[in-house]
């Protein structure tokens, strides 16, 4: 008798402590949780249909044109590619470790995880900026400047446009990112996360993952197919 | 069978539209159904932009010189039109505004899942319309609705980012609406509210969401592309650099066919609840409307290359496409022959929403007919470009989703404001509408099997009777719609109060009270039955 009455105390204690962090129009946290969860989850449906049709476009000219795609492809740092692709999955590691740290409630470890992860996503910023800067300095970017050798110079221009139309999306993206990180770095340092109440920073990792999972694709895309040839 | 009871009650002293005084109230509110008022006056206000358009359309139309504006004008105001229509009201008509305010509702919730994002969607839409509105004041697009390249990336000398962007940003407010859709209907219904206990309005949304998830970013990505070429030049689209106008065509139709489901769903959605509830009876077939309303929403992605059968396609995949263009009529037809069969030997009673519900039936069902016609390959090519087509897709459109649009909101008006509307002066406007849709684009699809061509403003004199008629026509459409905007202001506030039920029907929307509390419900209900269930209503009805 007891011992029920103080777990009842215990249980009003804690959906009292969820409730503070639960909007008036759920009936309870798991369903605040789960109607966020899919939220995000069909937010990034629509990004991978956005993403979609720039990858539709892609697929079209790189089989219409491969050769000059090809040879476009080699203009491509590849060692900074494959770094940035490295730095980008130990950024979705430490994104993941952020999450994890935040259900556990251990605010520090949340701090570091996210400050780590920012700081990969600048790394992967700053490189990208820097390619950017060379295909410049190259002549690689298409408009006026362009100038790329052989016949199929507009087909390669077509490769350069789709080349930062969609790693500039993509960079877009990793910005918005870091914003949402941020936001999330500020809550964690509150301490507002913690076993009952971790939405946000899930959301978050789902949406670091999704832009990760992007340059997964790009990076082959972009920069290795062709390149054995 | 005595009238329906419009009886009037004493309104609950604290509802949703005086629970919270001044603008503020308004313009911050996270209340769905407020937003859903927000809303409809904004949609109201393109409606009066996009139909002031087609106005001046036909009145240039009546004869057949160019009397009133050059070919430029002309070009930008049924491309205006178009675009004030689509983008601006029909797409949000029905989801934003009675969406907004019932689906929470019927699910038995306080409110959609995300409450911000809703209010956010509306700032969003009205940027968006401020960009477009901008464009327009400054002089216009003349690339019709279509922006079909490379017209609107080489040639055209009109304001095409701007609208370009303002439909990129439309898109926006758009997915946040079929987002917070789909995961209200999933993760907010009421105890025992199982998905096949759901009303089929809730069903419709739900496709539609479905549509609005996957199409819009393609559309999103289109414009961009679209932009990206007409500035920078970069290629995509234009030949002479290798790249190829289909590709544009390509990816603006797998938005844009699918879009005229987002126009019409919500809409058949809207009938499947004014059907059973003025024969009184329990809907026919309630699980194959449902799953019509999916796969409608499937095969819309799957059918949009019927609109480049002219443009140069492979002649194997027109036949699939035209093939799988005919399959959007069984799920189509699936819903017709249910609405009949639930009118078959109902208590029918001739209110103003059962009015324009049967309009609707009867016109979408022309305009689904003539939709089968195109879908056959020779008669599109035939008529392709021509006033069937218009007359095709204003049956749907305009006959389609404006009716439903006007019947949910003649069915729900009592609910939303809590006021009674003149039932004389409503049943008028559902005639005059009826017949002033049919004279004037009946006649169009005469004018295009005979070949008048879209998109002129000229023609040849021996189309005039016929334009003529259309353009009468047309005044009295306008009519039509003036008298329910006269009415629904004046019962704002001379209206007699409705009670909470006025129409005596079924639904858990008719539960609460009329106005609803700003929370929907007192205490959540629990559902225990389906959603017609009309016996069960007349017995309790009795009973009290």
């Amino acid at each position: 008798m007891h011992a029920d009455a103080a777990s009842s105390a215990a249980a009003v204690a804690a959906s009292g402590h969820a409730g503070a962090a639960r909007a008036h129009h759920f009936d309870s946290p798991v369903q605040q949780r789960e109607a966020a969860t899919l939220g995000m989850w069909v937010f990034l449906v629509t990004e991978i249909m956005f993403f979609g049709g720039l990858f539709l476009a892609y697929v079209i000219y790189r089989s219409t044109f491969p050769h000059a795609f090809a040879a476009a492809s080699h203009e491509l740092d590849i060692v900074l590619g494959t770094t940035n692709t490295a730095v980008l999955i130990a950024s979705s590691l430490t994104m993941a470790l952020a999450v994890r740290s935040a259900q556990l409630g251990r605010r520090l470890s949340v701090i570091l995880c996210l400050i780590l992860t920012m700081a990969l996503g600048a790394v992967f910023l700053g490189i990208k900026a820097y390619e950017y800067h060379h295909k410049f300095v190259e002549g690689l970017v298409p408009g006026a400047g362009f100038h790329f050798p052989g016949p199929e110079a507009p087909h390669a221009a077509m490769f350069f446009c789709l080349y930062f139309g969609l790693t500039g999306l993509h960079a877009l993206h990793m910005i918005v990112g870091e914003g949402v990180l941020t936001v999330m770095l500020v809550m964690g340092a509150k301490g507002r996360f913690g076993p009952q109440y971790h939405n946000p920073i899930e959301c978050a990792g789902l949406y670091w993952h999704f832009v990760d999972i992007v340059w997964i694709f790009l990076f082959p895309l972009l920069y290795l197919i062709g390149r054995h040839g | 069978m005595d009238r329906l009871p419009r009886e009037t009650g004493e309104p609950p002293k604290v509802h949703y539209l005086n629970a919270d005084y001044g603008i503020r109230s308004w313009l911050l509110t996270t209340d769905h159904k407020r937003i859903g008022i927000l809303y409809l006056i904004s949609i109201t206000v393109f409606f009066a932009i996009g139909g002031l358009m087609a106005v001046l359309i036909r009145m240039e139309l009546a004869t057949p010189e160019g009397d009133l504006f050059q070919s430029d004008m002309y070009n930008r105001l049924f491309t205006m039109h178009g675009i004030m229509m689509i983008f601006y009201f029909l797409i949000p008509s029905i989801p934003a505004v009675l969406g907004n305010f019932l689906i929470p509702i019927m699910v038995g919730a306080r409110d959609l899942a995300f409450p911000r994002l809703n209010l956010l969607s509306w700032y969003i839409f009205n940027i968006a319309g401020v960009f477009t509105i901008w464009a327009l004041v400054h002089g216009g697009v003349d690339t019709g609705w279509t922006f079909y390249t490379p017209y609107s990336t080489r040639y055209s000398n009109t304001h095409v980012v701007a609208t370009g962007l303002g439909i990129f940003i439309a898109g926006f407010s758009s997915i946040l609406t079929g987002l917070n859709f789909v995961v209200t209907i999933h993760r907010m219904r009421a105890p025992g509210l199982t998905w096949f206990r759901l009303p089929l309005f809730v069903w419709s949304l739900y496709a539609t969401s479905l549509i609005i998830i996957l199409g819009t970013p393609v559309l999103a990505v289109t414009v961009l592309l679209l932009a990206a070429e007409r500035v920078f030049g970069i290629g995509i689209f234009d030949p002479s650099l290798g790249g190829d106008p289909l590709l544009f065509q390509h990816l603006f139709w797998f938005y844009s066919h699918p879009a005229v489901y987002i126009m019409v769903l919500p809409a058949m959605g809207v009938v499947s609840e004014i059907v059973p509830a003025f024969a009184r009876k329990k809907i026919f077939g309630y699980r194959f409307i449902a799953y019509s309303s999916v796969a409608l929403a499937v095969l819309g992605f799957l059918v949009w290359a019927h609109h480049m059968f002219v443009a140069g396609m492979s002649i194997y995949a027109a036949a699939v496409f035209s093939a799988l263009s005919m399959l959007v009529a069984v799920p189509s037809a699936i819903k017709v022959f249910n609405w009949t069969a639930t009118l078959y030997q109902g208590a029918i009673s001739w209110e103003t929403p059962m009015l324009y519900a049967l309009g609707f039936i009867g016109l979408f069902t022309m305009g689904g007919l003539t939709g089968v016609m195109l879908a056959t390959l020779g008669i599109d090519v035939h008529v392709h470009d021509t006033y069937f087509i218009i007359a095709h897709f204003h049956y749907i459109m305009v006959g389609g989703a404006i009716m439903g649009y006007l019947g949910g909101l003649h069915y729900w008006w009592p609910k939303i404001t809590g006021k009674l509307y003149p039932r004389f002066w409503s049943r008028i406007s559902a005639m005059v509408i009826f017949i002033g849709f049919n004279v004037t684009f009946f006649p169009q699809f005469i004018l295009g099997y005979l070949g008048m061509p879209r998109r002129y403003h000229v023609y040849p004199p021996e189309f005039q009777v016929l334009n003529v008629m259309s353009s009468a026509g047309a005044t009295i459409l306008g009519v039509g719609y003036l008298i329910p905007l006269i009415y629904f202001i004046w019962s704002m506030r001379y209206g007699p109060h409705a009670s909470s039920n006025p129409w005596g029907v079924v639904g858990l929307e008719w539960e609460t009270t009329s106005p609803p509390p700003t929370e929907n419900f007192e205490t959540t209900p629990v559902v225990t039955r389906g959603p017609y269930e009309y016996t069960h209503a007349e017995e309790t009805a009795g009973a009290r």
